[in-house]
């Protein structure tokens, strides 16, 4: 019972001290909107969540949820992409020699940098979000799942070999369950990869979305919506991070 | 013409620059459904060997030929059980067995590759764990399903990698009971060697006992039939006069080894590891 209430309480006090923080901070910078005025001038953003008042004006679950379909589109397109070449990669050790280099390089390129050559490619802002997204937020998962298939025990691989299994059994029935868990921490990490590089391409592409909503409130000059913004993507990545993690803590019981 | 014919086998492993010789001059016959036992102390090539026999590895000279045809890579006919029971967790033993008897009989219908898979655990006593994963299996039930995964595919040929060396000692009796059983209720005995470090499990199981004579590099000492009527029993195999002449032959054979001859134990703790590990074992 007492442990509850210290878990409930103790959250509470964290989040009241940021609160508070966050007013000392808005008294000291006159632009920074105050917690009680975010509050004020969101509210009907929040209260109406699913309200459609024009291309940029719409309830916060509206706009988070046009930004969760492409984060989905871009993060599908990535993981479809990845798995394979992590499986590959794990497989062969030629191939992870021959691959290694330009797997290092490309990991660290930020989504700002690909955007405009997705814009390049693509043309038009949606697919050129999507490459972005999909580009970087491969690579975890295209490492998580080398390794996995690279931790596989020995045992696994001798028992591939005494029962004599085609290569096609082999990897249904011994490589991909084997992975699967490594797999998911992959995509676990991909996801939040996803989500990150959404605002950066929405604000780049003002399409409609948090990011979008970010930055043309922010060019409005309204930016307790800055603010309101910043919790929203806070919320929903560490939604999706608990969502993914609790498939993950499924597969793993298995 | 022996079904298994081991000539002058070597092998070494290349470790860090330095090369370790495991085994030199290993020559072994063993006839059509006879059971052999390679028995040794730990880390004396025994587990090497065994591979070299399953073709899981390619010795440096040598031949191996096994009914009539060159050893290269895995037996088409051969069934291998772990020492560690290598199951795969995330299936039931009935898909564990399957997938070994799918590998086996392709062609088969699915209703015959179930049926078959369930009467192989049927056999070793686990007709009421088809559904449960490994995980929820004692460590001798998961060494029992891995027994039935290599006796539903009908080997000619089984090989035992220390079956029973990581169980306690009471499962281990009645698992090797009940694989003794289980030999001699098929119609045809199945050629098998098994390897163990443990001269009481050869003499319940075995027609012929070879012990190894260890090194680096190690090689084989010259067999010792075990002529004792089946079924045996560990209890009567205790006071039995040959079981106990045998006893004495095989420990001899592992304590006289002109290897350790060779090469004069450190300190009066290691004089004899082998002897050591054969009184362990003997009751």
């Amino acid at each position: 019972m007492a442990k509850r209430v210290v878990n409930f309480f103790l959250p509470l006090c964290g989040i009241a001290l940021a609160v508070g923080i966050w007013w000392a901070a808005s008294r000291m910078v006159p632009d920074l909107p105050s917690p009680v005025r975010t509050w004020e001038e969101s509210k009907l953003y929040i209260l109406e969540p699913l309200t459609k008042r024009g291309e940029t004006d719409q309830g916060i679950l509206l706009l988070a949820y046009y930004s969760l379909v492409r984060v989905a589109q871009g993060f599908l397109l990535g993981i479809a992409i990845a798995t394979p070449i992590g499986f590959l990669l794990g497989v062969s050790p030629m191939l992870t020699k021959m691959f290694d280099p330009i797997l290092q390089v490309l990991r660290p390129i930020s989504p700002l940098a690909w955007l405009p050559l997705g814009l390049v490619l693509f043309q038009k802002s949606e697919p050129a979000a999507l490459f972005a997204i999909a580009v970087c937020s491969m690579w975890p998962t295209v490492i998580n799942t080398m390794l996995g298939v690279r931790a596989i025990p020995q045992d696994y691989w001798n028992v591939a070999r005494v029962l004599r299994l085609s290569r096609m059994t082999t990897f249904t029935k011994i490589i991909v369950p084997a992975t699967l868990p490594y797999m998911f921490t992959g995509y676990r990490l991909s996801l939040g990869i996803a989500w990150l590089v959404i605002v950066a391409s929405e604000m780049l592409t003002g399409t409609p979305g948090v990011g979008g909503f970010l930055w043309q409130e922010y060019n409005s000059l309204v930016y307790a919506h800055i603010l309101l913004a910043i919790i929203t993507i806070g919320v929903v990545g560490f939604a999706l991070d608990r969502l993914m993690g609790m498939a993950e803590a499924k597969l793993r019981a298995v | 013409m022996a079904f298994i014919e081991v000539r002058d086998i070597h092998k070494s492993f290349a470790t860090n620059g330095s090369t370790r010789h495991v085994l030199r001059d290993v020559s072994l016959d063993v006839e059509h459904g006879e059971f052999v036992s390679i028995v040794g102390a730990m880390g004396t090539g025994k587990s090497t060997l065994l591979s070299l026999l399953a073709g899981l590895t390619m010795p440096d000279q040598g031949t191996i030929v096994i009914g009539g045809e060159p050893v290269r890579g895995v037996h088409a006919h051969a069934a291998f059980v772990f020492q560690n029971y290598s199951l795969l967790p995330w299936f039931t033993a009935l898909e564990n067995v399957r997938l070994a008897v799918d590998a086996a009989f392709p062609d088969l219908p699915r209703e015959e590759q179930r049926a078959r898979a369930r009467d192989a655990l049927g056999k070793v006593g686990l007709g009421n764990a088809v559904n449960r994963r490994p995980r929820q299996l004692s460590g001798g039930m998961r060494q029992r399903v891995a027994i039935a995964r290599a006796v539903a595919t009908e080997p000619q040929v089984l090989f035992l990698d220390d079956p029973f060396g990581a169980l306690d000692a009471l499962t281990r009796e009645t698992l090797q009971q009940d694989l003794a059983a289980l030999g001699s209720q098929s119609g045809r005995p199945v050629t098998t060697v098994m390897i163990t470090n443990s001269v009481e499990e050869a003499i319940l199981l075995s027609d012929r006992i070879v012990p190894i004579v260890p090194g680096p590099p190690a090689t084989l000492g010259t067999p010792i039939p075990v002529e004792l009527p089946r079924p045996r029993s560990v209890a009567q195999l205790a006071h039995d006069e040959q079981a106990t002449h045998v006893r004495a032959h095989v420990v001899a054979t592992l304590t006289a080894s002109p290897g350790r001859l060779r090469k004069p134990a450190a300190g009066p703790s290691a004089s004899s590891p082998v002897l050591h590990e054969v009184a362990k074992e003997t009751p």
